[in-house]
């Protein structure tokens, strides 16, 4: 007897771990997963059929479903992409220098984290609108911002910021000065050491935080909806063309669109966690 | 034997008295009624308690009326719906059949107690002389409106636009298709709701004219005095955002008479003086009258004689791939 139960092929999942519990958490894990994600999931993945497969494909091939298509995943692109690079030097700057009023900016990057979102939608653009504080200016140069694309990725960007910064923070806390002071002892410039040393053992995080980043911003409605102008083909996002067809009750051609953007979310996400890993494991 | 049967008399009697001393309805109603309706539900609450002795809460839920029908249907528990356009209710009617399909039958005026219509709000002054609705199409000029697929408003808006071009001298169904496109390539902003578009008018200075309800413009001109100035187009259309009992949901709270004589409350005179206060065109003509001056006289198509009903002015204009979305069609 014994010696089949270790033959089986369950065996090396039971015995992974010298901690106790295993297949009581792992069941917790798959119910509580189950409950809470699969489950709407999958009521998502059976809604849209009732089209039929041609139904279906003409629902999301509308120009306007596309254009809208292009405009939450291309602002979402854009915007994960302008919070990599300006929450990495926030994040660097909250973790390796000491300067009056630290805290105070280290809890204003978890502002757009605890904002409502329509809050920061309206926010945003009372500020942004053309009689507001920096509307106006810019308006005088003839720069837009609210109620074109350009305010949509402005509010993307808002609500991406705290999770490249709080991602990276840890990560370098843990990384410890000598190998820069090395690098430097070496001969290394600053620019060198940045390359060869700082960006590699950050990238996985990087990599993770901006990832995070975008993934929030495919799906934001409440912030973005009050900035965008939501004109059809132009301004318009794909979250609120999914509250249109759902106002004229179209709910399958609204579950289409649903399922086109979980879908490529999550192939993107996939990919950037396989490259993460593999960027981790070159190290 | 006689004891006992008493003693469950008087406690049936005591539970029922307990219940009927306090209803509570639930009236879900569009975005611009939340002013109307807590006037309105104050004086009900008082005239209800007077007759019957108990006491009736009110509770408001407001939304694009669109939406406010989606959610009756997914079932949110209203006892009556106020909502902006028939075609709202007659979703209810059919998607969820929780009330008859000849609702709007029961009610005098087609079940509108009251009525209202779209005018232009303009900033102080007029600055761009807009007078009627060929101005709206000015170079330069930028029109405010919300999305006419998730707004009722804005639908009486687009129906208000098309009917002029339709029926003005020379006019036709090509002419109207032409002026509403046009009317929309001046559209900057296209907000989801009347009250989001208001505020990017008002708040936000966004535009040179919006197409508003009646009542909201007043209320804008109320609240800030001197920043804005109400035209009166040629013509307009005359909105008529019915009402009516969800018959399953009262059947279920058991507030029917409650909810009946509620609706009933907004064709009275206290009712209908209530709403002309509220900018609201009051149906009763004596107390219309008494009103004038608040509401100007100005043609105002119905829905049946220029587009033959509800249902068929959603099918050809707002359904997917009717004439509004031809309106966005990128051109190829």
């Amino acid at each position: 007897m014994r010696s089949a139960a270790i033959s089986s092929p369950f065996a090396r999942l039971r015995n992974p771990s010298v901690l106790p519990g295993f297949g009581l958490t792992l069941g917790f894990t798959l119910f509580y997963l189950s409950a809470i994600v699969l489950i709407p999931l999958t009521a998502l993945l059976l809604k849209p059929w009732t089209l039929g497969w041609s139904g279906f494909i003409a629902a999301i091939t509308e120009p306007r479903v596309l254009a809208a298509l292009k405009l939450s995943f291309g602002g979402a692109a854009i915007a994960a992409v302008v919070n990599a690079v300006f929450g990495l030097i926030v994040a660097w700057t909250l973790v390796r220098y000491r300067f009056p009023g630290k805290r105070l900016v280290d809890a204003l990057v978890d502002l757009p984290f605890a904002l409502p979102t329509a809050v920061a939608g309206i926010a945003l653009s009372a500020l942004y609108a053309s009689n507001g504080w920096l509307g106006g200016p810019l308006s005088l140069l003839n720069i837009k911002i609210a109620f074109t694309p350009i305010g949509v990725i402005f509010a993307l960007i808002f609500i991406g910021l705290p999770f490249v910064v709080r991602t990276l923070q840890p990560v370098i806390a843990d990384m410890s000065a000598e190998a820069e002071e090395a690098a430097a002892t070496l001969g290394a410039t600053r620019f060198q050491t940045l390359r060869r040393v700082v960006l590699p053992a950050l990238a996985p995080a990087l990599v993770t935080g901006t990832g995070l980043a975008f993934a929030r911003a495919v799906g934001e409605y409440g912030s973005v909806i009050f900035i965008a102008g939501n004109l059809p083909m132009k301004s318009e996002i794909a979250p609120l063309l999914i509250i249109i067809k759902l106002q004229q009750y179209d709910y399958e051609g609204a579950a289409a669109i649903g399922l086109v953007m979980l879908a490529a979310s999550f192939v993107i996400i996939l990919a950037l966690n396989l490259f993460q890993s593999l960027l981790a494991a070159r190290r | 034997m006689k004891k006992i049967h008493a003693l469950i008399a008087a406690i049936v009697l005591a539970a029922s008295s307990a219940q009927a001393a306090d209803v509570t309805l639930l009236n879900v109603s569009y975005d611009p009624t939340r002013e109307l309706y807590k006037n309105v539900n104050a004086a009900f609450a008082a005239e209800w308690k007077a007759k019957t002795g108990d006491n009736v809460t009110i509770n408001q839920s407001h939304n694009g009326s669109g939406s406010q029908a989606r959610a009756v249907i997914d079932g949110l528990d209203a006892d009556v719906v106020t909502l902006a356009l028939a075609y709202d209710i007659d979703a209810i009617a059919q998607k969820a059949q929780l009330l008859p399909a000849n609702w709007q039958k029961r009610l005098p005026d087609n079940s509108t107690p009251y009525t209202s219509t779209i005018v232009f709000l303009v900033r102080k002054g007029n600055p761009w002389k807009i007078k009627d609705w060929p101005d709206l199409v000015k170079p330069g000029i930028h029109v405010i409106t919300p999305n006419p697929k998730t707004s009722g408003g804005a639908r009486w808006a687009y129906l208000a636009a098309w009917a002029y071009a339709e029926k003005k001298p020379g006019g036709s169904k090509e002419a109207a298709q032409k002026f509403v496109h046009e009317i929309y390539a001046h559209v900057p902003v296209l907000d989801t709701g009347a009250r989001g578009a208001t505020t990017n008018f008002a708040q936000r200075g966004i535009g040179d004219v919006l197409l508003s309800w009646e009542n909201e413009a007043r209320l804008a001109v109320q609240e800030e005095p001197g920043k804005f100035d109400i035209v009166y187009p040629s013509n307009s259309i005359l909105a008529e955002p019915p009402v009516s009992i969800v018959d399953k949901n009262v059947d279920r709270h058991r507030t029917r008479k409650v909810a009946e004589a509620y609706l009933q409350f907004l064709y009275s005179k206290k009712g209908q003086e209530i709403e002309a206060h509220n900018f609201y065109r009051p149906r009763d003509p004596a107390i219309l009258a008494a009103h004038a001056k608040d509401f100007p006289k100005i043609t105002l198509y119905t829905i049946d004689d220029v587009f033959g009903g509800w249902t068929k002015a959603q099918a050809t204009h707002f359904a997917d791939g009717g004439v509004f979305d031809q309106i966005y069609k990128p051109s190829k």
